[in-house]
């Protein structure tokens, strides 16, 4: 599998204090990638370092086989990102935040994207309100629909069904995985969901005070670690246990 | 579906639009842009009136009320940069914004465009009201009075490059800032007397700091009739230079913040 993302002992130190610890990342094209870990174990310092967000204290970056460190502007065009922390703005309407991130992704004519994302997100009812006044879960699909908005190759999504009712969540997850098949696209995601992993990723990263502690396909995890779910696998690492021990 | 063209053009007028929709979407917020220049105005209108019946001299040719106006374009300018940017952090949209292909010059770019849309809002009214109602017309200075503007402008937004690169490093707590930084140079900008009137310890900074060349050249304009190039070259000089200076700055706040992971905190 080509590697979309590829990391090499990327690092990032903050007043002494290691939040990530060489680490060393393959994310093969079109796969379905989850990482987990438990608080500060390091994911939003890797997903921001992969965003560009966060510059490594060191380590190499590499996204679509560029150097992101020395010039990550190519591969942003290509990629997008969802979170429930970071907002969208409030006083502007569902149709003017993603006209303007459509132009910003370089569209000429916004409307037809617009069209597009509001049919497969289902948001024709309320295109034309303010997000300010939209329910969470229907921001959340918003946040979703943004991140959709150039057809990205690649999605970095932190817990990308949060807030959303287990049907919405379900529909959610049958479209990440339709829009990996269809397009060859790759997805990173951190989630606390482990049922929404065990459903969606073909991957799991786990990661523990920075480094890279364990990684297989959610079945590869639950016959090593020799548990039925993988949220007993979480806690196997969090409490220091490995695979071959547990 | 159009395919999309990666250009700095179509990505600031991206956020100008974005920035054009916020200030849509809010009546009141366009009322108090021109609400302020328009109360300064009657204010020192009323002070030239005085004037005019006491000490002529003092009020000759609007050079108050013109005064009230250009310095104002500088306040202006800034408040407007420093909003629109300040509504990033509000609306916790920074990490949204340069997770896209968005240069920090491209920002930089449509928050100046932005302000100078909101900087003619604000002035334009008001100096079209001087006329009838106090029989003075800025206009009436021709080409200067658009390289006095441009002047004041790019003063405006050197102070704005700082305060916005303070604000991304430091955060909200440093958002009165933008309210603060412009009165700093207001007394050595020399709006309302000549820089004469200032001790000789102050005379020297003024020489320093762009604004007192702009409104020297002005009462040079308004009260002796001569257009002063060399005032002129001394302001734009030095705003070009602060401009530098400002950039710097945000650019080395900016490299800061990503050092530090606050692109995804700031406003919080």
């Amino acid at each position: 599998m080509e590697p979309v993302i590829e990391t090499r002992k990327l690092t990032k130190r903050y007043d002494g204090i290691v939040a990530v610890d060489e680490l060393d990342l393959m994310v093969g094209q079109g796969s379905v990638t989850a990482l987990l870990g438990g608080n500060g174990a390091g994911k939003t310092t890797t997903l921001s370092m992969l965003l560009g967000l966060l510059t490594p204290s060191s380590g190499e970056i590499h996204i679509f086989g560029e150097d992101f460190v020395a010039n990550r502007f190519p591969s942003l065009a290509r990629m997008n990102f969802s979170s429930p922390y970071v907002d969208l703005p409030q006083r502007l309407t569902v149709r003017e935040n993603l006209n303007v991130y459509a132009k910003l992704y370089g569209y000429r004519k916004v409307a037809p994207v617009v069209d597009r994302l509001a049919h497969e997100f289902d948001l024709t009812d309320f295109l034309d309100r303010r997000l300010r006044r939209l329910s969470s879960g229907q921001k959340t699909r918003v946040s979703l629909a943004k991140a959709f908005v150039n057809e990205p190759d690649l999605l970095l999504l932190d817990e990308p069904t949060a807030s959303l009712d287990p049907e919405t969540a379900s529909w959610i997850r049958d479209f990440l995985k339709s829009y990996c098949k269809e397009r060859g696209a790759t997805i990173l995601l951190a989630s606390h969901d482990m049922r929404e992993v065990e459903l969606i990723c073909d991957d799991v990263l786990l990661l523990r005070r920075g480094k890279l502690v364990e990684r297989g396909s959610p079945e590869d995890l639950l016959r090593r670690f020799g548990r039925k779910n993988l949220e007993d696998v979480f806690l196997d690492v969090a409490r220091g246990q490995n695979g071959e021990a547990a | 579906m159009s395919m999309p063209e990666h250009t700095s053009l179509r990505r600031i007028s991206a956020l100008l639009l974005r920035y054009l929709y916020l200030l849509r979407s809010s009546w009141p917020r366009i009322i108090e842009i021109a609400y302020w220049p328009t109360m300064q105005l009657i204010i020192w209108g009323f002070v030239t009136k005085y004037f005019a019946d006491v000490r002529p001299e003092l009020s000759a040719a609007g050079v108050l009320i013109s005064a009230v106006l250009i310095w104002d374009s500088l306040f202006r300018s800034h408040v407007s940069y420093t909003l629109s940017f300040l509504e990033e952090l509000w609306s916790r949209n920074l990490a949204n914004l340069f997770v896209t292909p968005l240069r920090p010059w491209e920002l930089i770019a449509s928050l100046a465009s932005i302000s100078m849309l909101r900087t003619l809002i604000g002035i334009v009214p008001a100096a079209l009201l001087a006329i009838p109602f106090f029989g003075v017309s800025v206009f009436d200075m021709g080409f200067p009075l658009l390289a006095f503007f441009m002047n004041l402008v790019l003063c405006g937004w050197a102070i704005s490059l700082v305060v916005t690169g303070i604000l991304i490093r430091y955060g909200l707590g440093a958002e009165s800032l933008t309210w603060v930084l412009p009165f700093l140079i207001a007394p050595v900008s020399c709006i309302y007397y000549p820089i004469e009137t200032l001790p000789p310890w102050l005379q020297t900074i003024a020489s320093g700091i762009s604004t007192s060349y702009v409104f020297e050249g002005m009462r040079s304009l308004l009260l002796q009739g001569e257009l002063r190039l060399d005032l002129l070259a001394w302001a734009f000089s030095l705003n070009f230079l602060y401009i530098a200076i400002g950039f710097l700055c945000f650019m080395t706040a900016f490299r800061s913040a990503r050092r530090h992971g606050l692109l995804l905190q700031v406003g919080e």
